[in-house]
């Protein structure tokens, strides 16, 4: 499989990653390698098998849904935000603003 | 008298409780041998310079009193800045330690630094670290192995009596195998995975470091058990001492499963080498040797590549300057502030699998990539478990080679991958491996041999290990620092 540079674009612009020319040569190329690779699975004739995300299904199971005093303070979750006012974090707008 | 570095973390918590040494002075051995070595190997990150302090106002108890410990930078650490050797997470420090930390602080072990690794556990070489490579401290111009290579080279050389890694695929074992160390990767949901920071979340699992069997075993039940942090820790995860034989003895009866049909190509002449004085040895000790067979180990690989990346594709989604960690300038709407950050803040082996992982996960290539290696996953699984079924664990090398040069594979993912190749499959199938030091080559490098064992079969791979161990003998084999070799 082939993988072309318009391509990598759109996964990088799923992913959130904003990537160089350069660097979209270099992991159309890659990934296309690496794609070429796991194709050998093919070989292994796995149409009848289950999928298996989890090896530990059988004990995996949601905890009881109690409330639990916070085990951080609002000022400890903001601590390592690049920006904060003290009770939100902050981003840049998301809503633009339009003239009345 | 034998320096405090170079003892056992038995030994050395029982001199402690007993008040026959002074953890203080301990900690100073490991400090010493940490100024010593670092320069050249480049295995530690932060340092907590308050650890001094706190040793000595609080005399330390437990099972692990007054043993000091490194732990690999992607477990949360209170306190003490925890970087995942990535710039997206430079600034970033804890505000709470990871269950295992609690569990090896309450234990009386002493954390005093963090380790390198590469970034995001991303790596088999240890130079996807955003900080610099490690190096391997048996020949400063060979990789350590990755990713826990910071935690391999620090308790190889003395820094810590023993260390903390991870693994999502091989990332202990391999470097264990290349520095001359056990290493032991657990059974899934043996160990909290709380305060690891996720990469591949039905993979991940965290490992112990130590310079023996019966070292790797006791650190290994202090943390053991279930945690209500994580959902995936098993009910029956913890591990007891009691009854566990550690001695020469200990492997008498038990029977191995050797698959030849995947080391026949491929293999370098040193560890075909070091395979067979390992059956040898373990055949002197009264383990049975027989012959079982398992899928070419390459399909491991291909699955790996696949889920592991589709999980970190999304884990890792929430690393967006927001929260924690590093936000990129001139971001003037949040999308760009998305896509600034990640791209600026990310190396590129992990823009390489976050990409691979949306892919696979992306509308049109799911079935055809991510379904089908879940389905190779439990193909595998089956496999390794058939192998088991007759035999109490598996013998294969952990590595194709010994350490390879810095540089040699950092080009060609691919060939990088590979070096993961007999690691893998106890990841993918959850199942507990040990790595085994089994000798060195002609040019001095260590080689390590792997126990696999079937879920909870960690007692086992300890007996044969500990087996293993005594039966090829000898006193260990430090490494040596040139004179000058610091740089």
């Amino acid at each position: 499989m082939t993988i072309d540079k318009d391509t990598v674009r759109h996964v990088a612009l799923l992913a959130r990653l904003e990537l160089s020319e350069a660097e979209l040569e270099r992991y159309a190329r890659e990934l296309s390698a690496v794609l070429d690779y796991v194709a050998q699975l093919d070989a292994l004739g796995l149409e009848h098998e289950e999928p298996l995300a989890q090896v530990n299904d059988e004990f995996a199971k949601a905890r009881e849904d109690r409330a639990r005093p916070a085990p951080l303070s609002r000022a400890e979750a903001l601590s390592q935000a690049p920006a904060q006012d003290g009770t939100y974090f902050l981003v840049p707008p998301v809503v633009e603003y339009l003239e009345p | 008298m034998i320096p405090h570095w170079k003892r056992s973390a038995a030994e050395l918590a029982g001199d402690v409780s007993a008040g026959r040494a002074d953890a203080v002075e301990i900690l100073d051995a490991h400090r010493a041998q940490a100024a010593r070595w670092d320069p050249a190997v480049h295995a530690l990150l932060g340092r907590d310079d308050e650890a001094a302090r706190r040793v000595a106002s609080s005399r330390p108890q437990g099972p692990l009193a007054g043993v000091p410990f490194i732990a690999k930078d992607n477990l949360c650490t209170r306190g003490l800045r925890t970087t995942c050797g990535s710039r997206i997470l430079e600034p970033y420090v804890p505000p709470y330690d990871a269950t295992v930390i609690a569990r090896l602080r309450a234990a009386g072990a002493v954390l005093y630094a963090k380790a390198n690794c590469d970034e995001f556990a991303m790596g088999s070489s240890m130079e996807n670290s955003a900080f610099g490579p490690s190096r391997n401290p048996y020949d400063l111009e060979r990789v350590p192995g990755g990713s826990s290579g910071g935690s391999a080279v620090a308790t190889a050389t003395g820094m810590g009596t023993f260390a903390l890694g991870s693994e999502t695929g091989g990332s202990v074992r391999q470097p264990a195998s290349f520095t001359n160390l056990v290493g032991l990767k657990p059974t899934y949901g043996r160990l909290s995975r709380y305060g690891l920071v996720a990469f591949g979340s039905s993979l991940d699992q965290v490992g112990v470091f130590a310079r023996s069997v019966a070292d790797c075993a006791l650190v290994f039940s202090v943390m053991a058990g279930p945690d209500e942090n994580d959902m995936t820790t098993r009910p029956d995860g913890a591990f007891s001492l009691d009854g566990l034989d550690v001695s020469a003895r200990a492997g008498k009866g038990l029977a191995i499963g050797v698959p030849r049909n995947i080391l026949a190509e491929g293999l370098h002449p040193e560890v075909q080498a070091a395979q067979a004085r390992a059956e040898e040895a373990l055949g002197r000790a009264g383990v049975r040797v027989k012959e079982v067979h398992l899928v070419p180990p390459a399909a491991c690989v291909a699955t790996y590549y696949l889920l592991a990346t589709a999980e970190a594709s999304s884990n890792l989604a929430r690393f967006d300057g927001v929260r924690y960690g590093f936000r990129a300038q001139l971001a003037d709407d949040l999308l760009s502030l998305y896509t600034k950050t990640r791209g600026q803040g990310f190396g590129s082996e992990v823009k390489r699998r976050i990409l691979l992982g949306t892919f696979a996960l992306s509308a049109g290539y799911y079935d055809a990539y991510y379904r089908k290696a879940l389905q190779a996953r439990r193909r595998i699984r089956s496999d390794l478990h058939a192998a088991l079924s007759g035999v109490d664990a598996l013998l294969l090398p952990t590595a194709p080679t010994p350490a390879f040069r810095l540089g040699e594979k950092a080009t060609d993912p691919l060939a990088m991958y590979l070096s993961d190749i007999f690691t893998i499959g106890a990841n993918l199938a959850g199942i507990p491996a040990l790595n085994v030091p089994c000798g060195f080559t002609a040019d001095g490098l260590p080689v390590g041999m792997q126990l696999v064992g079937p879920a909870q079969g960690e007692g086992t791979l300890f007996r044969l290990g500990a087996a293993l161990e005594s039966a090829l003998g000898g006193e260990r084999r430090w490494p040596e620092l040139a004179v000058g070799a610091a740089s």
